[in-house]
């Protein structure tokens, strides 16, 4: 369970996150949508401790995640994250992509972390792609091995920070069809999106972010159908 | 005017002494490289550490090894260190010389390398559980070592010919020191010193081939 108790952070003047509480139980698939600069992305990485916060409290697991005491990376192996720069990492092949941190991070045996990233990147459709080096590989494809190379840690809960956002647009399915898969699996996920539909379709809850602010909380046929906050109802007509 | 008579023969009977020379040269050359990598690597992470005496450090070795003449810096290590009653061999005057003047370079150039690489790289992997450290060495570090490859290898040509300068401080087991030595035995400076170019020459460029060779071999992305 990830819980997110009344939290604040600025960058500077500029006061990003104003006061956030959320809890995301497990097995739960919350979207978050809202304009640039409404601090839905700044949340995630908050969440598994690449941002400090400036005041509020997020445990994970009951694991207070800007503790002094908290060892950052042994909770990060709990929480995968895939931002929007596929950030592949592009001396490494697709297979050692997705082993490098199996095999120094969680200290797998070889032969367990390639049969692990096998798996995961057939998972994700690129079984065909283990001995290519990302630079051959299309944005949704390289996105989609970030997943597996994600998903290979075996993580608890997994935050996805827009990810289609930097794809051509014919590439969007792939990727967006890999979510709908692991939300499908029960998989835990926080998915700050662009993508109306799919935020439709996949979540239990959706959350609307206004300048800081979780203007709105619902479940998508409520949040969708029958916007209540003004700003929602203004940011859900410009989209369609 | 013109009445030299080239004897070539001398010169080439020779030889054998010389390639034992240009053993010793690149073996000077091959271990104040690796050292020159290691103590750059070192001082890059100084310079970033956002430490403010161990950032000055590395720039102020940064600024000598570059600003000033590389005879100085041999001069130095073997003279200079001498005033302090720290003799070292001439040998190891030379490799002293050449690692501090190599590692100097290079850290500029890594520093360069590492501007290159994206900040979104380092904390992917902080993200998959890496701490900073093995974010730098499994991630970071090995694109770095990619792209300052090519500097790296003129750097390697260059304290080739430094080794040259061992000279000066009484080497006389190097391909230039036992050029120089054979000189005073036969005089046959010309062609000693024409055969000694060649043997640089062939190194230096053998190293230019032999790192394009290895570059395609190595870096497949």
């Amino acid at each position: 369970m990830i819980e997110i108790e009344n939290v604040r952070k600025s960058f500077g003047s500029l006061e990003v996150l104003k006061g956030i509480d959320l809890t995301v139980q497990k097995g739960e698939v919350v979207t978050i949508i809202g304009g640039s600069g409404s601090g839905k992305s700044t949340l995630l990485t908050c969440i598994n401790g690449l941002e400090p916060i400036d005041s509020g409290r997020i445990t994970v697991d009951g694991t207070e995640v800007h503790a002094k005491s908290t060892d950052l990376n042994k909770l990060r192996r709990k929480i995968g994250i895939v931002f929007q720069q596929f950030n592949a990492f592009p001396h490494l092949t697709v297979l050692e992509n997705v082993m490098l941190a199996q095999v120094k991070v969680l200290k797998r045996p070889k032969a367990e972390a390639e049969a692990e990233a096998v798996k995961q990147l057939n998972h994700v459709g690129l079984g065909d792609k283990l001995k290519v080096y990302p630079s051959r590989l299309s944005g949704g494809q390289q996105q989609r091995m970030a997943i597996a190379r994600a998903l290979a840690m075996s993580p608890d809960y997994m935050l996805f920070d827009e990810v289609t956002s930097a794809l051509d647009p014919q590439l969007v399915g792939e990727v967006l069809d890999t979510l709908r898969m692991l939300a499908r699996e029960g998989m835990t996920m926080i998915c700050v999106t662009h993508e109306m539909k799919f935020a439709r379709e996949v979540s239990d809850r959706v959350a609307f972010f206004h300048k800081g602010v979780m203007a709105e909380i619902a479940p998508p046929d409520q949040l969708f159908g029958a916007p209540r906050d003004p700003e929602l109802q203004k940011f859900l007509s410009a989209t369609h | 005017m013109f009445n030299y008579t080239f004897q070539w023969k001398q010169a080439l009977a020779r030889l054998p002494q010389m390639l034992d020379g240009a053993l010793v040269t690149m073996q000077i050359a091959v271990l104040s490289m690796v050292i020159g990598i290691l103590l750059a690597i070192l001082l890059t992470m100084f310079r970033l550490s956002g430490i403010r005496v161990l950032s000055a450090v590395s720039k102020t070795w940064v600024e000598i090894a570059r600003n000033t003449p590389a005879l100085f810096q041999i001069y130095m290590a073997h003279f200079g260190l001498g005033s302090f009653g720290i003799h070292l061999s001439p040998f190891a005057s030379i490799l002293l010389g050449i690692t501090f003047n190599n590692a100097g370079y290079l850290t500029e150039n890594f520093r360069g390398a590492l501007k290159a690489i994206p900040d979104t790289q380092a904390r992917a992997a902080r993200s998959l559980g890496f701490g900073q450290g093995g974010a730098f060495r499994y991630v970071v570090l090995p694109q770095m070592l990619r792209i300052a490859f090519l500097p790296m290898t003129n750097q390697m040509v260059w304290a080739i010919l430094m080794t040259s300068l061992g000279v000066t401080v009484g080497m006389n087991t190097d391909l230039y020191g036992v050029t120089q030595g054979l000189n005073a035995l036969t005089f046959r400076t010309f062609e000693l010193f024409a055969l000694a170019a060649v043997i640089f020459y062939l190194i230096t460029k053998t190293i230019t081939l032999g790192a394009r060779l290895i570059a395609t071999r190595l870096f497949r992305y």
